[in-house]
């Protein structure tokens, strides 16, 4: 589980976040979402201490990460992974080199067994015979991939995602989705995903924070989502013909 | 001055949180090849062709038949080993070298890996920036040595086989007066200057931000200062040294 709470963030006096407290569950699949600079890129880089939140702390099961010294922190990333909004693969490094990579540099696991997680991971995203190819002979979706492989490789008690589906084609953005969601099951993973993709919310958000202008404006499942009476939410939401339409809908049946 | 301060907590970030042993010694025989193997080529064609013209243009300039010839040589030698293999070979591998440490860390950067390497607990400073400098004070002192040698080469191709000055006299001015300590010195240049160049760049990568124009704006910038950088150090061990 991660707690955040009263995060704070701003750039050159601007307030990027504004206060913004949650909670995120272990083994389902927790959302942020919103409109493009609302800050829920802020948000996932201070959860994950890539940024220093001006105030507010971040806990994972508990234990302070942003006042941690160095050790906690060290300790508590190495049970992160993350999938980043282009994959962040390694260039110089194939397939199976960037997904054995955290295998190298943290474990002392034999080559043999490092070898065998590695192709256990990346036949459990759907990657067959691509071990040794490069990043920039493989596509959007299959790089992807390879970043869930990566993240989940060194047994992640947490994932995190910065626009998994960003740029694909809705089919395999669906398939990343749902790929997701069963690791975050099977795993019993706290997931955090950041997505602007009404598709995601509805098909993988067990949990959604909705934020508008740096602060949380709404938070709830995807089943309330849709009979929500936040404006900005609205908005949002519904600024998609077909999710009008399917409101619509739903409003006739009843 | 933010930026210096900067500069020295960077420095000192190579030193903390540092992972395995044998992961360095692995990513720095890479480097090696990376920056002292692949630099060997430009370095040799440069340190010879500076070495032939410096024996050409001081024959030139040897006007008086009362200097002997064998002077020619002296003045490359010590021009060679004091100035041009440490020097001017710094600036060809700021050139080279320099932008390329910039251009690979910025890339990384824009495209997130280096926020992958944090995320997974990873010192990204240390990972990433203390090879490239630990290869460079490896591998850029054998450069200036080799640099140093094809130099005198070039001026002896050049000078003996066009008639400028005899072989005797060649050899014998490379051997008259010669002072051990300038070597030496050639050396203490080689290791500061492979420092400047290695670290400078690796900051103005390291810290890049925006897109593909800003990669290209700080390989610019780290050539320029990494130059920059090697001029004020030379003066400044020529003043203290010599």
């Amino acid at each position: 589980m991660i707690e955040i709470q009263n995060i704070k963030k701003s750039f050159d006096g601007k307030a990027v976040l504004k206060g913004i407290s949650g909670v995120f569950r272990k083994g389902k699949t927790n959302l942020i979402i919103g409109a493009s600079g609302t800050g829920k890129s802020v948000l996932l880089k201070c959860i994950v201490g890539l940024i220093k939140p001006d105030e507010g702390t971040v806990y994972y099961d508990n234990r302070d990460f942003t006042h941690a010294n160095r050790n906690l922190k060290t300790d508590i990333r190495r049970e992160i992974g993350m999938l980043f909004q282009g994959g962040a693969l390694f260039d110089s490094k194939n397939v199976e080199e960037n997904v054995i990579f955290p295998l190298n540099v943290l474990t002392e696991m034999p080559l043999d067994e490092k070898l065998d997680r590695v192709n256990f991971c990346l036949q459990r995203v759907g990657l067959e015979n691509v071990n040794k190819k490069m990043p920039s002979e493989i596509s959007g979706g299959m790089k992807k991939r390879v970043g869930i492989a990566r993240a989940i490789v060194n047994n992640s008690s947490y994932l995190f995602c910065d626009e998994p589906n960003s740029g694909l084609d809705p089919q395999t953005a669906i398939t990343i989705d749902n790929l997701i969601k069963e690791i975050t099951e099977e795993y019993d993973i706290t997931t955090v995903v950041v997505t602007h993709d009404m598709n995601s919310v509805m098909e993988i958000g067990d949990y959604v924070m909705f934020l508008h202008e740096g602060e949380k404006v709404w938070e709830g499942s995807d089943q309330n989502i849709m009979k929500s009476r936040v404006k900005e939410l609205n908005d949002f939401v519904f600024a998609n013909k077909m999710m009008r339409i399917v409101k619509n809908e739903e409003t006739s049946n009843t | 001055m933010k930026s210096i301060g900067k500069y020295i907590l960077f420095i000192g970030s190579l030193f903390v949180n540092r992972e395995k042993f044998k992961t360095y010694v692995a990513l720095t025989l890479d480097e090696c090849i990376n920056i002292g193997i692949n630099s060997l080529i430009l370095i040799s064609i440069v340190a010879t062709f500076i070495g032939a013209v410096s024996t050409i243009q001081t024959a030139y300039n040897l006007v008086s038949p009362l200097i002997p010839d064998y002077v020619i040589s002296q003045v490359v030698r010590d021009l060679t080993i004091l100035e041009l293999a440490p020097s001017i070979t710094a600036i060809v591998f700021a050139g080279k070298v320099g932008s390329n440490i910039a251009g690979e860390l910025g890339t990384m950067r824009i495209t997130e890996q280096i926020d992958a390497l944090e995320v997974m607990g990873i010192n990204s400073v240390s990972y990433l920036v203390f090879p490239k400098i630990l290869a460079s004070l490896i591998t850029y002192p054998m450069l200036v040595v080799i640099a140093g040698f094809l130099s005198i080469m070039g001026g002896y191709l050049a000078g003996v086989y066009t008639g400028i000055v005899t072989e005797a006299d060649y050899l014998y001015g490379l051997k008259v007066d010669f002072i051990e300590f300038n070597v030496s010195f050639a050396m203490i240049k080689s290791f500061v200057f492979a420092f400047l160049v290695s670290s400078i760049s690796s900051y103005k990568g390291f810290y890049t931000t925006g897109g593909a124009f800003e990669v290209g704006k700080a390989s610019t910038i780290a050539v320029t200062n990494s130059c920059i950088a090697i001029l004020l150090a030379d003066y400044l061990l020529a003043q203290l040294l010599l």
